[in-house]
């Protein structure tokens, strides 16, 4: 990745910088999938989380990043944790986490991945981004409020319903 | 930076999450890895918001996360309701409707 950002002349080390990020994200990611602990799943997730919004900042992407450490680190991680409390007694390492054939599922990810990688490299192979300042919350809003005025609406009525069904389902009687 | 970094990782990401959903049994470690595949979907439309030079991907970024926020609370209330019936979330035993 180095040798490629200095053939491009691109900003080398904002390319250092994601691949150390994206390193960690990995590891982090394939932790969530392998440990057999649910709370670490959870802390690890936390890792992959945050990491993502740090990539988000290096993609320019301000508002999102915050929104991604206010929504997913702060309140679905919670969210996690209590639902692990409430449906486990024992805390610490913990047998039949994964399913009988569940070998299976790597040469699914494997294949897709090249799938996926096939595909990518075929269509953006020499895409470069470009260098761009942070992108203002007032462009942001103004496209949330303008032409996605209506899903923003219908994201409005799902948080609502979603807030309502979860307290229905959840109550005990 | 080349393009083709964020939506790799993005790919590297949906993938792992995808072998998660597939082994895991423990119903709120698939919630989990249902979110690292969204998490990899955000990453490709905010890595396209920034290569059309565009905000339309950051707000549909910003969408996604409302609805996977949902989706967390509404799967979290379901598994509770499991458990409290069922006295397990290995989601392998849920078989009822087998027939």
């Amino acid at each position: 990745m180095i040798a490629q950002a200095a053939a491009d002349s691109i900003n080398v080390a904002q390319n250092v910088g994601f691949g150390i990020i994206a390193a960690g994200m990995i590891f982090a990611a394939l932790c969530v999938v392998t440990t057999s602990n649910v709370v670490h799943a959870a802390l690890w997730l936390v890792l992959v989380l945050a990491g993502v919004a740090a990539q988000y900042i290096l993609a320019a992407a301000e508002f999102v990043a915050v929104s991604q450490v206010l929504v997913y680190v702060g309140a679905v991680m919670v969210l996690f944790l209590f639902g692990i409390m409430l449906t486990r007694a024992q805390i610490g390492p913990e047998k039949g986490l994964n399913n009988r054939g569940w070998a299976a599922g790597i040469p699914v990810a494997v294949v897709l991945l090249g799938l996926l990688s096939w595909a990518i490299l075929d269509a953006f192979e020499d895409t470069t981004l470009p260098d761009r300042g942070p992108t203002t919350t007032s462009r942001i809003s103004d496209d949330v409020l303008h032409p996605y005025l209506v899903p923003f609406l219908a994201i409005s009525f799902i948080l609502l319903a979603a807030a309502i069904g979860a307290m229905v389902l959840a109550r005990k009687d | 930076m080349l393009a083709v970094n964020f939506l790799l990782l993005g790919a590297v990401l949906f993938c792992i999450g995808v072998f998660g959903v597939l082994a895991r049994r423990n119903a709120v470690m698939v919630l989990m890895s249902v979110e690292l595949i969204l998490n990899a979907v955000n990453l490709n439309l905010v890595a396209f918001a920034l290569m059309h030079g565009n905000v339309d991907g950051q707000v549909f970024a910003l969408y996604v996360i409302a609805v996977a926020a949902a989706e967390v609370g509404v799967g979290l209330a379901m598994v509770l309701l499991v458990y409290r019936n069922r006295r397990s979330i290995a989601l392998d035993e849920l078989s009822e409707m087998h027939g």
